[in-house]
């Protein structure tokens, strides 16, 4: 199980996305400050944009070569995609939207139905709710719900903390440790946030203008901070 | 009302019906290209498409007049390979009020999907949806408010278009005599009286319109 991105470059406003790696973690994170091209290097991988060159293929399937002008279209990829603000549909209830993507596809992992989904997530009791009724908690539940519905080989997550306050992420993050546990789909994770990598993440990626700075555990270049957070090792990796 | 007031009052309708139908599905699908594409010649389309909302509309009508008379280029070809004869018809009417209104529903319609957050066509497209579903389930729900305000407006100017329609269509009465045409021509002829009643038609149903717009749009808020 793996995403491997060979030469992939893509121009953005101030500098290149250029990277050159393969994710093969459970759940890999993707760090970052804003603006590095995290989400523009997920957004390549899920299919939203077209890279100038490069090669994006996942679990063996080339999905994207830019040489060969292989492209998949995003409806194609089988990859799950949670922005940061969820994206729900605004014009659907909650049940209408965690189904939306679901029965699209012939094969379905085990688990992967609405009851468990729904149980997985406590999200049961909200299903005949309106999307502008939910919290923003819930509304990521929602949205990493419905994600999941549509059984996808791999989760891409675009900061689906980042916006909320602390003890509300704090709430969130075991979901993402059970929905990694529960359905052994594996899922790409991007945050600025060291806590969360060393929370969830097996591996990590470090991106800093476009470019990977390091790949490897989390636990090489986080150390602790106060209060039972981390934060990343000033002279780079910790040895 | 007199009969021929009921046949003018009908007349105006159907031909703004008309109009904004035909135009509806051109209109709302230049509406997207120009909010969501971008393409050689857009910005040239998006003045073009302006231009009657801002030149006289006695000169659009001229232009319509010259391209879609006996002799024009349009109207030529229309009338020998179809035999349609537009100009002083009441096709010609349609096709006047389709013009004059056709920049503000492609205006309105455009701020409509400008406004769906692309964000959500995207995830839509992630979970499996071709850009077609994305566009019927996404999309144009999401945008039907601004698109249906549009089409109203476009219906309520296609009511009162008076400059490029005396142009195209002339006032010949029973065959393209509109609302706004028969004023004009009663208040000529002095028969005040009986355009103050057409006035009066004219103002409920301009008034129905909007109405309706802004039941729809409280509507679909709540």
């Amino acid at each position: 199980m793996s995403v491997e991105l060979q030469g992939v470059r893509l121009q953005l406003a101030r500098f290149a996305l250029a990277v050159n790696a393969t994710l093969a973690g459970r759940i890999t994170g993707i760090f970052g400050a804003s603006g590095s091209g995290k989400t523009s290097l997920l957004e390549v991988i899920a299919g939203l944009r077209r890279p100038a060159a490069g090669v994006v293929r996942v679990d063996g399937v080339t999905l994207t070569d830019a040489p060969a002008k292989v492209f998949f279209r995003p409806e194609r990829r089988g990859v799950g995609y949670v922005p940061q603000d969820g994206a729900l549909f605004p014009h659907l209830s909650v049940r209408k939207n965690l189904l939306f993507g679901h029965g699209e596809k012939q094969i379905r992992p085990t688990g992967l139905n609405f009851d468990h989904v729904s149980e997985v997530l406590e999200i049961a009791s909200l299903v005949d709710r309106r999307i502008e009724t939910l919290s923003g908690g819930e509304k990521q539940r929602v949205a990493l719900g419905r994600a999941l519905l549509a059984a996808p080989r791999w989760l891409l997550l675009d900061e689906p903390l980042a916006g909320l306050d602390a003890p509300l992420r704090d709430r969130l993050l075991p979901y993402f440790v059970r929905v990694r546990d529960e359905f052994s789909i594996p899922m790409i994770y991007v945050t600025h946030s060291p806590d969360e990598v060393m929370a969830l993440c097996d591996d990590v990626l470090l991106i800093e203008q476009g470019r990977v700075e390091y790949q490897g555990p989390p636990r090489k270049v986080f150390v602790p901070a106060t209060g039972a957070r981390y934060e990343l090792s000033r002279g780079g990796l910790v040895r | 009302m007199s009969a021929e007031a009921w046949q003018i009052t009908w007349f105006t309708i159907g031909v703004a019906t008309l109009s904004t139908l035909l135009i509806l599905p051109f209109g709302v699908a230049l509406a997207w290209l120009l909010a969501r594409r971008d393409w050689p010649g857009k910005s040239i389309v998006e003045t073009l498409v302006a231009l009657p909302l801002v030149i006289p509309p006695v000169a659009t009508g001229l232009v319509l007049l010259k391209l879609l008379g006996r002799r024009g280029l349009l109207g030529g070809w229309l009338e020998k390979t179809w035999g349609l004869e537009i100009v002083f018809t009441w096709r010609g009417v349609v096709i006047a009020t389709a013009v004059m209104s056709f920049p503000l529903l492609v205006r309105t319609a455009r701020v409509a999907f400008e406004n769906v957050n692309p964000r959500l066509e995207q995830v839509a497209r992630t979970l499996g949806s071709g850009p077609w579903r994305v566009f019927a389930s996404v999309t144009l729900p999401l945008a039907l408010r601004g698109l249906v305000a549009g089409a109203l407006l476009a219906f309520a100017r296609a009511l009162g278009e008076f400059g490029a329609t005396i142009m195209v269509a002339g006032y010949i009465p029973g065959q393209t005599a509109t609302l706004s045409l028969s004023i004009y021509h009663l208040v000529q002829l002095g028969h005040d009286g009986e355009a103050l009643g057409l006035l009066a038609v004219s103002v409920i149903i301009a008034f129905a319109a909007v109405w309706g717009s802004e039941w729809f749009l409280r509507r679909r808020t709540s």
